[in-house]
């Protein structure tokens, strides 16, 4: 349990701080190496990934739109999605990050595995 | 088997980068334009953003510091002109990048750079028009002159400065919805935007149609459909007043009468490149002390434009040791263009004076090297038009410039197929001028003096400048320089191998129409012919008629004139055209030819009170009526000379049909019986019920709902969600308050010189062309209402003024 709270954790926090320099698929980056270095069951990889941007992009999609009165996300909405929906705007925002890195994270660990049996863990 | 599984959870993890990260499959690259921390969540900005800022740019020669008040309006307090330009450079990019760069790749025809071949005709249509041509001699006068060249360095650099500071992230969204990103700013740019205004208030042409008109009507029947002077006229400049005589007297070429004026049918019909709207125009008018409440002049002036969104203007306050202006600018321009100062206020109408022509040229042969010309064949400068195109091989276009100006079109260009004789523009905006001279000085006159001499750097496009001085003086001036026409030259294209059917002069300066102070206490201008008849030159226009009549009227009868007063009748829905064509509508009508519903209807117009309201159906119907008359009246006889896009306007209808009840167009030529008015009236009536009953059933009918008043993003319909619809605003065409659909008054300006200027503002949009932005179009709602804002003019020693809500300082290294 505490290695997928220190996975998801350090997910975010890298993502949030990669981004400051990089293009958005380096959270990719992130979900895969954590994953790599910190082994856990497949499943559990994924969902750290999938979980760790879901709540860093939805959350920060969410506040910055929450400041905005949601102005930006009421023009764009219709734009993307053909109607007028804030919330729906980030949701997909926060779910693009989570299958982006959750599928990253899913790889590492899966390479761990491949790689991890012929080193010692 | 766990190497298969690794294998396809990265492919899927590539898969989604990829998926996300560009256009291939989805429309966006959603992942990138969705990232919170680069995509378009970066420009949702704070409702209670801070905008003070300390700056420190090399380039900022002393302390400089910017005042935005609660309208995010600047107010630039700087102690040299240099300081005040790059900041201003800066401000436009900061709050208005894409849209003042966008415009300018409009001009340039470039915009299939951006979205691709579907602007691949308007692109071509511009650089025909010779576009960038025109703007690049206007460079070099800019760069000639020490000031001009000083003014717009400063503003480059700051433009430029702000987009070197400016990362990825924080592009305007619309860069990232078209993917791209800006370049740098350069004084080509300004004077391309300068140059499109050129084009949008001195770029119509009627020639094309008017030759294809000739060769079916006559000459002397265009006289009647397309007269010089209206009867109703009310001139800008009042009737009565003597013209001196002309100092230049054009000479019709000897052949005029069988090469030009004869019905040959040179020049089938073509497709013409965009024109500008015919309804760019403008109200502008000043008011002499003696009519005024508190006995100091009084000026207004509201320009009628494509309203956008971002807006064209852009509200601000410069102030330097050598000026202290208000108004708006164009983002893209240096200096205050519609506004005032401590002394003054100035506003500006369309001229609509016609100084675009063409003229037909032979090619020697394919190449476009050689033309005719006075028995020789001459060498054209030929200019080949790179057109870079999204995603695609650029397009090379070549244009032969002859002594006239560019061949807009030959057999390439608008179809490779139609077998045209080529047409070379003649075109005042090719003339090398510098017309931010003239703002340059207009921004620091004092006096009539000071105005007068500013105004002889503007050139092209022309315009009636309105003036007014807190020392009592109020004049107009009809401004441009304006082609000695001989009568009906430029009318049709004229014949291109015969240098006497050249332009042989312009008028001089002192003769373009002007009044000062005139004995009525008022100037005005609203797009109307500048003079009656007796003005000694030959100009043709596409003049408006009935709003000039209707400010006149207005302004005759006030006295005791308040700010208020005129903020009333910038907004007055009133339609003089109305008022001039429904008696006429209805004394013809044979109303017992009329079905109940029918009579229903008719009854809405005869009891309309000829004020367009949102509310009304009576503008609706008598809108539908007009229009449906104006079908019966021309279609048959403009269908059969197979011209598009030209119709005698409403004025020479109605002034016609009041003249003349038998006149010869209303009978349909296309049937064996001889139609009479009140046949014509009865059948557009007929039709304009079938037309309000279907839009009734769709609650259409009320005036507000019919017009729906619309402002469209630069991007028009592709970007719906960045528009505002359905605003309520009544007016329209032939009204004061000239807002059509998308089109109107751009910006309202009551300006009172009284010891303490006051000056009441208010324009369709916002400062921030931000959608993201509560800025983007916060002063929409009180425009639509006929609201204004009391404008702060802030004073160099005012240190701590309540409407100072952010603060941005400038200091250099």
């Amino acid at each position: 349990m505490m290695k997928f709270i220190v996975s998801v954790l350090l997910i975010a926090l890298l993502s949030f701080t990669i981004c400051l320099y990089m293009p958005w698929w380096s959270i990719a980056m992130v979900a895969f190496a954590i994953s790599m270095i910190i082994p856990q069951k497949h499943y559990l990889s994924f969902i750290a990934g999938f979980l760790s941007l879901l709540l860093l992009w939805g959350g920060l999609a969410w506040y910055i739109s929450a400041a905005n009165h949601n102005i930006l996300a009421h023009r764009m909405s219709p734009v993307i999605l053909g109607k007028d929906a804030p919330m729906s705007l980030i949701f997909i925002t926060a779910f693009i990050g989570a299958f982006t890195a959750g599928f990253a994270a899913l790889s590492g660990s899966l390479l761990r595995s491949i790689v991890g049996n012929k080193m010692p863990s | 088997m766990r190497l298969l599984y690794f294998f396809v959870s990265l492919v899927i993890t590539i898969a989604l980068i990829i998926c996300f990260g560009s256009s291939a499959w989805l429309p966006l690259p959603l992942g990138r334009f969705l990232s919170p921390q680069q995509g378009i969540w970066q420009n949702a900005e704070p409702v209670n953003q801070d905008f003070s800022a300390l700056l420190q740019m090399p380039q900022i020669k002393d302390r400089a510091t910017v005042y935005l008040d609660d309208r995010l309006v600047p107010h630039i307090v700087a102690n040299n002109e240099e300081d005040a330009y790059f900041i201003q450079g800066y401000l436009h990019a900061k709050f208005r990048l894409w849209q003042m760069e966008f415009q300018t790749y409009a001009a340039a025809g470039r915009l299939s750079e951006i979205v691709g071949d579907v602007a691949l005709d308007y692109d071509r249509g511009k650089r025909r028009l010779g576009m960038v041509y025109a703007a690049e001699n206007m460079l070099k006068e800019l760069e000639a002159n020490p000031l001009t060249k000083q003014l717009t360095d400063s503003y480059t650099a700051g433009v430029n400065a702000y987009i070197n500071s400016l990362p990825e992230s924080r592009l305007p969204v619309e860069y990232k919805l078209l993917g791209y990103t800006p370049e740098h700013w350069t004084t080509l740019k300004t004077a391309l935007f300068v140059k499109m205004m050129s084009q949008t208030l001195a770029g119509a042409s009627d020639d094309l149609p008017m030759t294809k008109a000739r060769a079916f009507f006559g000459d002397k029947a265009l006289r009647v459909l397309f007269p010089q002077v209206a009867d109703s006229l009310d001139p800008v400049i009042p009737k009565g007043t003597l013209f001196p005589p002309p100092s230049v007297l054009p000479v019709a070429p000897a052949s005029a009468d069988s090469l030009y004026l004869g019905r040959d049918s040179l020049a089938g019909m073509l497709k013409e490149i965009e024109k500008p709207d015919p309804g760019n125009g403008s109200n502008n008018w000043a008011v002499s002390g003696a009519k005024t409440q508190s006995g100091a002049p009084i000026l207004c002036n509201d320009p009628h434009l494509t309203l956008s969104l971002p807006s064209i203007w852009y509200e601000m306050q410069m102030t330097t040791p050598t000026m202290n202006a208000y108004g708006v600018s164009f983002p893209g321009a240096p200096g205050v263009i519609i506004g005032f100062n401590d002394s003054i206020a100035f506003g500006f109408t369309s001229s609509e004076r016609d100084v675009l022509d063409y003229y037909a040229v032979q090619f020697k042969d394919g190449s476009k090297s050689q033309y005719k010309f006075n028995h020789e064949w001459k060498k054209s400068d030929i200019r080949i038009e790179e057109i870079k195109i999204k995603d695609k091989p650029s397009l090379f276009d070549t244009v032969a410039y002859t002594v006239f100006g560019p061949v807009t079109y030959d057999n390439s260009f608008p179809e490779a197929t139609l077998p045209n004789t080529p047409l070379a523009t003649r075109w005042k905006a090719h003339d090398a001028s510098n017309e931010l001279l003239m703002w340059y000085y207009l921004d620091r006159a004092n006096n009539y003096d000071d105005y007068l001499n500013a105004l002889q750097y503007f050139t092209c496009p022309g315009h009636n400048v309105a003036f007014a001085s807190k020392s009592g003086d109020i004049a107009i001036w009809q401004q441009g320089t304006f082609p000695a026409r001989w009568n009906r030259q430029g009318l049709y294209i004229m014949p291109g191998e015969d240098s006497s059917y050249m332009w042989q002069g312009f008028i001089p300066r002192d003769e373009n129409p002007h009044i000062k102070n005139p004995e009525r206490g008022f100037v005005s201008s609203a797009n109307q012919r500048a003079a009656d008849s007796s003005y000694p030159y030959f100009i043709p226009g596409s003049y408006d008629l009935y709003r000039g009549i209707a400010i006149n009227r207005k302004l005759k009868a006030m006295e005791g004139i308040t700010p208020e007063d005129m903020m009333k009748l910038q907004t007055d829905n009133y339609n003089v055209f109305a008022e001039t064509a429904r008696p006429l509508l209805l004394k013809y009508i044979p109303a017992g030819k009329l079905n109940e519903n029918e009579k229903k209807y008719l009854d809405t117009v005869a009891n309309w009170s000829l004020y367009n309201n949102i509310d009304l159906r009576g503008p609706t119907l008598f809108t539908l009526w007009f229009d449906n008359l104006k079908k019966q009246v021309w279609d048959d006889e403009f269908e059969k000379a197979g011209v598009s896009d030209l119709l005698p306007s409403d004025p020479t209808l109605i002034e016609a049909l009041l003249r003349d009840s038998a006149f010869r167009y209303i009978d349909n030529i296309s049937t064996p019986s001889t139609e009479t008015l009140a046949d014509v009236m009865l059948a557009s009536f007929k039709k304009t019920a079938a037309n309000a009953d279907s839009l009734d059933a769709q609650n259409k009918l009320t005036w507000g709902a019919f017009k729906n008043t619309t402002i469209y993003h630069l991007l028009k319909t592709k970007l719906m969600p960045f528009a505002r619809t359905g605003l309520p605003i009544g007016g329209g065409e032939h009204v004061i308050n000239a807002m059509k659909h998308d089109h109107g008054p751009s910006w309202r300006m009551v300006v009172s010189l009284e010891k303490e200027t006051t000056a009441y503002i208010v324009y369709p949009g916002g400062q921030s062309g931000n959608p993201g932005s509560v800025y983007y179009d916060n002063f929409v709602d009180k425009w639509a209402a006929g609201g204004y804002y009391k404008a702060w003019f802030m004073q160099r020693e005012e240190n701590e003024g309540e409407k100072k809500l952010w603060k941005m300082e400038f200091v250099g290294r």
